[in-house]
């Protein structure tokens, strides 16, 4: 994923320092996930740019305190994902009743849907329309199992990593992950029992 | 016969997601592995979460940031000058 101009670290005193080549390169290297976690989150292009530029202005001005603890990237991520949250909250102020996930094993929601659907065909996997169904379903998730997914699942960040992204516990985050996929199971389940029943009246 | 399962079911219904990773503790992946063996409701449910996750994977586009994106966020932050000695 990484290209050669990006394999070097980078650098938090050169950033810290007001190195304006070192935060482009930072940008460059965090733009493009910074994007994606947007557009996955928000479900538009004119809402992940926003998220995008925020991230990263809020960035420049908390440089100052950055203590580099954490990756210079999943400081980022942080600031983002808060961006990401707020702008929803902004948008959607009624979401904020919704009732908090738990983060505990107890009361997992029992999967309702029992058809293994794994058998269709590859290409039935890849139109338009599945793809289409699988954002919609993304974005029907609780935001904060939507997040838990995004990171770990598709950036691909460890448990650890999406851990201290998100400031929780790694329990919570495997409490959440696993809710998550629950979730998307049952409604990927839903969508593609439909098309395998089309598939058999063929 | 599936009801009475369910009790065992449920109660593994917590290990899935780190039987799916590979990372579920040694015992507890093979108590998992038995009940696959004999409860086909939770063999379907690993398999299409499996199928789930597999989905958004190779569904997530890995592509960088369009350049009209990249320019205004440089543009936004002052980094313009800058634009034109990385790719
Ligand atoms: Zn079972």
């Amino acid at each position: 994923m990484m290209t050669d101009e990006t394999q070097t670290e980078i650098s938090v005193e050169a950033l810290k320092a007001g190195d304006r080549a070192e935060f482009a390169r930072l940008v460059d290297l965090a733009s493009a996930p910074i994007y994606r976690l947007g557009l996955k989150m928000l479900g538009n292009p004119q809402d992940a740019e926003d998220v995008l530029q925020n991230t990263f202005l809020k960035a420049l001005q908390s440089l100052g305190n950055f203590e580099g603890r954490s990756s210079p990237l999943t400081w980022l991520y942080r600031i983002a994902i808060n961006e990401a949250l707020m702008l929803i909250r902004r948008q959607k102020p009624q979401v904020e009743i919704a009732e908090e996930p738990q983060d505990e094993e107890s009361n997992l929601p029992t999967p309702v849907q029992l058809t293994d659907w794994c058998c269709l065909p590859e290409s039935d996997f890849l139109t338009t329309e599945s793809k289409r169904a699988l954002d919609a379903a993304i974005l029907k998730l609780p935001e904060k199992l939507r997040v838990v997914f995004l990171l770990r699942d598709i950036e691909g960040m460890s448990i650890q990593e999406t851990s201290e992204a998100l400031g929780l516990t790694e329990t919570a985050v495997k409490t959440r992950l696993l809710r998550a996929r629950l979730n998307l199971r049952e409604q990927l389940s839903s969508y593609f029992t439909e098309r395998l029943i089309e598939e058999r009246e063929k | 016969m599936r009801h009475q399962h369910k009790q065992e079911c449920n109660e593994l219904l917590g290990s899935i997601s780190e039987y799916v990773d590979g990372s579920l503790h040694e015992e507890l992946c093979r108590e998992l592995e038995h009940h696959l063996s004999e409860c086909e409701d939770c063999r379907v449910v690993v398999n299409t979460m499996k199928k789930t996750i597999e989905l958004y994977q190779t569904d997530a586009p890995k592509d960088g940031l369009p350049v009209d994106v990249r320019q205004r966020l440089y543009k936004t932050l002052h980094l313009d000058d800058l634009l034109h000695t990385t790719h």
